[in-house]
């Protein structure tokens, strides 16, 4: 399992999470009021996806099969079945002298889209299970299209239930509460661009570490000069996400595309990110290119080696909350074989797509450098290969 | 605490009477204007469950969520 991030004082999140629903209400009451005109319902595909990724003594693969299907021109069903065969022998487990071990998640989610006049409702569950870790969650969403279907504003709300487990520990069971709040502005700005603009706050309460890992901190008792104590992490965890993204068609038919995103969370966690890309079509065949650049600073209760044991309340040595960057180069590769309709079939493509992303830490040391003093070990990195494959119809 | 809430009661009168002009913006993007955006490759999301992947990629080996897109949502998985 993967820890999930979560906020310095109940209260704070309580408060924040009151506002955030406040102005939602009030942002509702406003679009009530807005003229109607007919929107429309995306089409009807099925995908089958099968993901492979590779990296850092981590394999994960399995299947995702995707299928959008409408019923009649105001309602759609949505169905996905997800899959993650997990085999892991990463860093963490490698030096805290765990061994390899293997665990699968499988995730399912529902969902109805309903349409009326320039509005689609949506709503969704998605069920998540691995051996110790449970995840329910229920969405809700309202896009409009408004101003000559210029613009589409869309709200979403989403609350999850987690249960976290501990595999050795029948007695371990700990509570997470999840909710997310989202509002997305797409607009069309010239015959030839589009940009999105999106917001999601999220506020977690409840048991948010890894009950499997842990911290290391200076321990002159120990031959290795260093042990190990539980990670301690708070109860609450509220973040802020601002994304800005816009697509641009060229002159000759291929299209541009770009994207920021600013994060913040109550942790002391500040990321950024940045993208672009360029999809180019070649008569039957779509080439995608694309790179990816992120940095986050790390929690302010993260540290690679602590001073001595209990050091403070909060004890983090996750990677993912330490400071690093990561880059991704990405290529897709797409064959529409299937372009005018056969038998029930509208349209058909294979598509295959990989990315390649490198990881550099800069306060997450690698322990398996037992040449170099305490704390002053090699920085770990590693890269990882990411690959798709998958099947999408249309019909 | 006091300026943050007149701030928002500012941004909160500046929203409601732009969308009460809402009724006098004219498309500047005819219909008839709007072959490109219609094309396929102008989707940001083309491809919703290779791009929920992607993400899910991402989010798990990253300290920042959320704000992905259409297709984000937070599952509560790893």
């Amino acid at each position: 399992m993967k820890a999930r991030a979560a906020p310095k004082e109940v209260t704070v999140a309580a408060v924040a999470a009151t506002r955030i629903g406040g102005l939602f209400s009030t942002a509702l009451l406003l679009f009530a009021g807005l003229p109607l005109t007919a929107g429309v319902l995306p089409e009807d595909r099925a995908d089958a996806l099968y993901h492979s990724y590779d990296g850092g003594g981590v394999d994960i693969t399995g299947p995702s099969i995707l299928v959008l299907k409408k019923l009649n021109q105001n309602v759609a069903l949505r169905g996905n079945y997800y899959v993650d065969m997990i085999s892991s022998a990463s860093i963490d487990v490698v030096t805290s002298g765990a061994s390899k071990y293997s665990e699968k998640r499988t995730e399912e989610t529902v969902g109805v889209d309903y349409l009326h006049g320039n509005s689609t409702l949506r709503a969704s569950y998605t069920n998540s299970e691995e051996n110790d870790y449970t995840a329910n969650t229920a969405s809700f969403g309202v896009s409009v299209d408004m101003f000559g279907d210029l613009t589409t504003v869309t709200l979403g709300y989403s609350r999850g239930w987690d249960t976290v487990e501990k595999v050795g520990d029948p007695s371990f069971s700990k509570d997470l509460d999840r909710q997310n709040y989202r509002v997305e502005l797409s607009q069309v700005i010239t015959k030839d661009m589009l940009m999105e603009l999106g917001y999601e706050a999220i506020t977690d309460e409840g048991f948010l570490n890894n009950p499997y890992r842990s911290v290391r901190y200076v321990d002159p008792d120990s031959p290795a000069g260093y042990s190990f104590q539980p990670e301690v992490y708070p109860h609450t965890h509220t973040s802020n996400a601002v994304s800005l993204r816009a697509l641009y068609f060229l002159p000759y038919r291929a299209s541009i595309n770009g994207e920021f995103r600013y994060y913040h969370d109550t942790w002391g966690v500040s990321a950024h990110n940045f993208g672009v890309g360029y999809t180019h079509p070649l008569g039957d065949w779509l080439l995608d290119l694309r790179y990816r650049y992120y940095t986050q600073s790390a929690a302010d209760f993260y540290s690679d080696l602590f001073p001595y044991e209990n050091a403070q309340n909060y004890l983090a040595r996750d990677k993912e909350l330490s400071n690093f960057t990561s880059n991704t180069l990405g290529v897709g590769l797409s064959y529409e074989f299937v372009r005018d309709g056969w038998r029930f079939i509208d349209k058909a493509s294979v598509n295959l797509v990989y990315d390649h992303i490198w990881y550099d830490y800069e306060n997450f040391r690698d322990l398996r450098d037992t040449s170099a003093p305490v704390g002053k070990e090699k920085l770990y990195g590693f890269s990882a290969n990411v690959a798709q494959l998958f099947l999408s119809i249309r019909f | 605490m006091m300026r943050t809430r007149n701030l928002a009661a500012v941004a909160s009168l500046l929203l409601i009477l732009l969308l009460a002009g809402c009724g006098t913006i004219e498309p500047w993007v005819k219909p008839y204007e709007r072959t490109h955006l219609a094309d396929p490759i102008m989707s940001f999301d083309r491809n919703p469950v290779s791009s929920a992947y992607i993400d899910h990629v991402y989010q798990a080996r990253e300290g920042a969520r959320g704000a992905e897109g259409g297709h984000g949502g937070g599952c509560g998985c790893n």
